[in-house]
């Protein structure tokens, strides 16, 4: 794959005086806390597709070699998690859903992440946009173990970390938002770390 | 016709009695695979943002329980007909 160029959004931008300024609630981890609601799927890269279907029904489709021809990514990102755990400078490569979508027509406002096991997870689609997520390969210079949602998973580091789902196997562009797995039983529906959106009502 | 309809306030007496069970003595069937089996037998997901049991013999999401602070989200949409026993209760 080909390495276009180093991303690095603002996320660090909060620190000051040496302390990192967390999100409210939360605490620093050194570790990569591994969060799962099921089994672990491993899916081979040569098996492994990705689906976008837009809000008409058609659909685009990426096998891995067709993903990984698109152009790569390095960028570094702060990770909060609802559960309190926030990891600092995370390094990764992958393919920024601009460049994913460039291709992909819609007028929809909202996306649902389906990931191999079921696992779904609904955000706006401008959430998805301007440089704000990628569809992850590898971290810290390593292919993306299936314990952190290799072969691919959805990063959306803006968000609390549930929005990025591992394993991410489909999105599909919709005109109407509908909830996800945790966004359905008691999770904010928008999830933003700042504002301390963990659950319905916050 | 007569419109035999209460306030579901008046529920309250037997979902009071059911709800302070202990649920995982409770059997239900797979909404997936119609296994039945009791909540017990559940495979558990505890590193997750909630509680996730899934049924032993197809994995799908039996029942979601998230719990913040003061209150609590359970859904059972994966389980249907729970059975209970009343301890006590003729």
């Amino acid at each position: 794959m080909s390495v276009i160029g180093i991303v690095s959004p603002g996320f660090s931008g909060r620190r000051r005086g040496g302390a990192p300024d967390l999100p409210p609630g939360q605490y620093l981890t050194e570790d990569f806390p591994v969060l799962s609601a099921g089994p672990t799927p491993h899916v081979p890269k040569e098996s492994w597709n990705l689906t976008v279907t837009t809000e008409t029904g058609a659909a685009h489709h990426w096998d891995w070699a067709g993903l990984t021809a698109l152009p790569t990514e390095r960028f570094t990102v702060d990770l909060h998690c609802v559960t309190k755990w926030s990891k600092l400078a995370t390094a990764w490569e992958g393919i920024s859903l601009d460049t994913l979508l460039a291709g992909v027509e819609t007028s929809a406002e909202y996306a649902l992440a389906h990931s191999y096991g079921g696992y779904t997870t609904n955000l706006p689609l401008e959430d998805l946009l301007d440089g704000q997520a990628w569809i992850a390969v590898r971290y810290d210079g390593e292919d993306l173990t299936p314990e952190h949602g290799g072969p691919a998973r959805l990063l959306v580091p803006h968000l609390y970390l549930w929005k990025s789902a591992k394993w991410v196997s489909a999105i599909r562009l919709l005109n109407e938002d509908h909830p996800g797995f945790w966004e359905s039983v008691g999770y904010h529906n928008y999830g933003d770390p700042w504002r301390e959106q963990r659950y319905w009502g916050d | 016709m007569t419109d035999n309809r209460l306030d579901g306030n008046a529920a309250g007496g037997a979902l009071r009695e059911v709800f302070a069970v202990d649920l995982t003595a409770a059997t239900g069937q797979c909404s997936n695979c119609s296994q039945r089996l009791a909540l017990a037998e559940s495979r558990l997901y505890t590193h997750a943002p909630g509680l996730v049991g899934r049924c032993p013999g197809c994995d799908a999401v039996l029942f979601r329980l998230v719990r913040g602070p003061g209150r609590a989200w359970l859904d059972l949409r994966g389980v249907t007909c729970l059975q209970f026993a009343l301890p006590g209760a003729t």
